[in-house]
């Protein structure tokens, strides 16, 4: 943590200038050791009743609609899914736009707010980079499947097939294959180096036997010697510094999936920075709606604060903000260009069979965040719960809305059809709600769910100088509450 | 039976907090040791200054894995789009100029490679992983992970001395010094 050296003062000293108080990272000035057995105690003691309540149903859900689903899908053909027709091939794309998404926002959080030293990252992060995994092996399960005869996806591999033909590099189908795969390979890079101290800490804890063997081999034997942290916190930051563009540039290439294309309403200069912030947005609802409840259940409420709620608020309300004034660009862009087709295509979007989509997508993207600009909001559970879930229904129909409704009008009037998605269809999106469900919950039972050690590296006693600014407090200044000190006044008052 | 011969690898002390393991650094580096480490379970902040380390050079690696990275996605769009299976979509052509549409998987292979890269390189520096070490013999070296703060100086430094090390160590402040032991096959 920075020291901040102050210039020589020429105020009068009868002056004091305001300082905001830092902000408590954890409250109740929790010991290293606390901390170490409130994450750990996660997974050492019996997981409560609701673990097993949301783990049994979602591993059912995700044997039956991803297994079976998918089963019934390799062993009967893709015709199952009714992709007769352009508009029936909308449903996994919205699914994997939808999943690959979310998983943006933890990279977000381990990435961006890393180089851009956001200290609040540290007890969310862990998490929301298991999402990040969790929702592109969804994500990949769309595509993979949807190219028709599951056993020849590897023809999107750069090797040559059977006929020696070679990828299309120019086009963006395969721009995605690379960078979807590069995502997923980071980002589980990310997760497990970081992960490394914290194995660590359970191999140290464990009593000798299977498990200890185990988190053993993957925490490589690490001692957490400085030569050691040393050359760990540069590996850090280069990959938060690789995976920042990387993130950007995912989204940007999905996008490009439909940017590059010459239809109606695809064909938009807005859509990779608008698709940025809607994964961020999405990602962060998706966050939000596994962590609060994870930490009442589990008591992490020390460390998950109020303050960590009301940051990813505002960062919900920001880029809702921004993904509202893409629609809007969207429509003005296609208004302004005077062409036909484009404003004939937004037309059909907003008064025609899908209005109703439409004007979901519209309410709970970027009306229902507008809650947060108010405070009370912003404090209470329910209703950051509330917003979350809208969110995150809302940024499903955000891609329904973008592909199917193009689709329903394509060049051809032969392509014309209403979208009805074939019960396997459903069953197989159901599926994968249940399947990010279970591994997230098989996550929390097996891995160390809070950051240990990048937690206790935000104590403000983590500092060598802790000590030397304790003793010489600046008399200059005088102090003012930061957030979560207010809110603990206003509670006892 | 303890037939088997221990070989000594050097001193263990405990400091109480980041504060006193950053001081007690910067005076077993000023006495001159070579083999010896901070342990703690968070990296402290300036430590490596205190213990005199210089930069990890692993941007270095990691700059060379994303040129290569980016190469070989060049090599592979290029030889395949132009060399060896012009593929002519939307009467395009096929040649040097089409670049452009080679810079997104350029980019990625780039990325891809260096965080390979990251991954290996970091663990070759940490020389890791390894099975075991002679410090998880210690009693005590097992709250690194918690809320213990180590210096270890290795017997193998040519400044140890198994009297005068104890007593630098006791002197900046180290407590429960232990002679970590490890067994020699």
């Amino acid at each position: 943590m920075a020291t901040t050296q102050t210039a020589p003062r020429t105020t009068a000293p009868d002056v004091k200038l305001p300082v905001l108080k830092r902000e408590k990272l954890v409250l109740n000035d929790r010991s290293y050791h606390w901390i170490t057995e409130r994450i750990c105690g996660i997974i050492e003691n019996k997981q409560p009743f609701l673990w097993w309540l949301l783990f049994i149903p979602s591993t059912i859900i995700a044997i039956v609609g991803v297994g079976f689903g998918l089963l019934h899908l390799v062993s009967t053909g893709v015709g199952v899914w009714g992709n007769t027709n352009r508009v029936m091939w909308g449903w996994p794309i919205v699914n994997f736009v939808f999943w690959i998404g979310i998983g943006h926002a933890g990279t977000l959080i381990s990435a961006i707010l890393f180089l851009t030293r956001q200290n609040w990252r540290t007890s969310i992060n862990r998490a929301a980079e298991a999402m990040t995994i969790f929702a592109v092996t969804c994500a990949g399960i769309f595509p993979a499947f949807h190219v028709g005869r599951v056993w020849f996806a590897w023809f999107l591999a750069p090797v040559p097939n059977a006929n020696a033909i070679w990828q299309n590099f120019k086009s963006p189908l395969l721009w995605d294959v690379f960078a979807v795969s590069t995502y997923f390979t980071v980002s589980l890079i990310f997760w497990f180096l970081g992960m490394v101290p914290d194995l660590a800490t359970m191999r140290d804890r464990c009593k000798p036997g299977i498990r200890k063997f185990l988190y053993g081999i993957f925490a490589l034997g690490w001692r957490g010697g400085n030569r050691q942290w040393s050359h760990y916190e540069m590996a850090y930051l280069l990959l938060a510094a690789l995976a920042t563009p990387l993130v950007l540039s995912v989204h940007s290439v999905v996008s490009f999936d439909f940017a590059t294309s010459v239809v109606p309403g695809w064909h938009t200069t807005i859509f990779p920075p608008y698709f940025v912030a809607g994964a961020i947005f999405g990602g962060f609802a998706m966050v939000l709606t596994i962590m609060i409840p994870a930490r009442l259940i589990y008591g992490l409420q020390d460390m998950i604060t109020m303050k960590h709620i009301d940051n990813m608020a505002k960062i919900i309300l920001l880029t809702g903000t921004i993904v509202g004034y893409a629609y809007l660009m969207e429509l003005f862009v296609a208004f302004y260009s005077g062409a036909l087709y484009e404003m004939e295509a937004f037309k059909y979007r907003i008064t025609g069979p899908y209005w109703w989509a439409y004007a979901l997508m519209m309410t709970l993207n970027v009306l229902s965040p507008q809650l947060f600009w108010f405070r009370k909001c912003r404090e209470s559970l329910w209703t950051v719960m509330f917003v979350a879930m809208c969110v995150n229904v809302g940024m499903w129909f955000e891609r329904f809305v973008i592909i199917v409704t193009t689709l329903a009008r394509m060049w051809l009037p032969g392509d014309w059809k209403t979208f009805s998605p074939s019960a396997q269809d459903q069953l197989l999106f159901v599926g994968t709600i249940g399947l990010f469900l279970s591994m997230f919950m098989l996550f929390l039972r097996f891995l160390p769910a809070i950051n240990i050690a990048e937690v206790k590296w935000t104590l403000p006693q983590s500092d060598p100088h802790h000590e030397d600014n304790q003793s010489h407090p600046d008399p200059g200044t005088v102090e003012h509450d930061a957030y979560q000190q207010e809110l603990a006044d206003r509670k006892s008052s | 039976m303890s037939t088997t011969r221990k070989r000594v690898y050097g001193y263990l002390a405990e400091f109480e907090n980041p504060s006193a393991l950053y001081k007690a650094a910067e005076k077993v580096r000023e006495a001159g040791f070579r083999k010896w480490d901070c342990y703690s379970p968070f990296p402290v902040h300036g430590l490596d200054a205190a213990m005199g380390l210089k930069r990890s050079v692993l941007p270095f690696f990691v700059f060379v894995g994303g040129v290569i990275g980016c190469l070989t996605a060049f090599a592979l769009a290029y030889s395949t789009q132009v060399l060896i299976y012009p593929t002519i979509v939307h009467a395009k052509p096929a040649n040097i100029f089409t670049i452009p549409a080679f810079f997104p998987v350029m980019f990625e292979l780039t990325i891809l490679f260096a965080g390979i890269t990251v991954l290996f390189g970091a663990l070759a520096l940490m020389q890791l992983p390894r099975l075991n070490h002679p410090l998880f013999a210690s009693r005590q070296f097992h709250r690194v992970t918690d809320d213990g703060f180590f210096i270890a100086i290795e017997a193998r430094d040519p400044k140890f001395s198994p009297t005068e090390t104890r007593e630098l160590l006791a002197t900046i402040g180290g407590t429960s010094i232990e002679l970590v032991e490890e067994e020699d096959n």
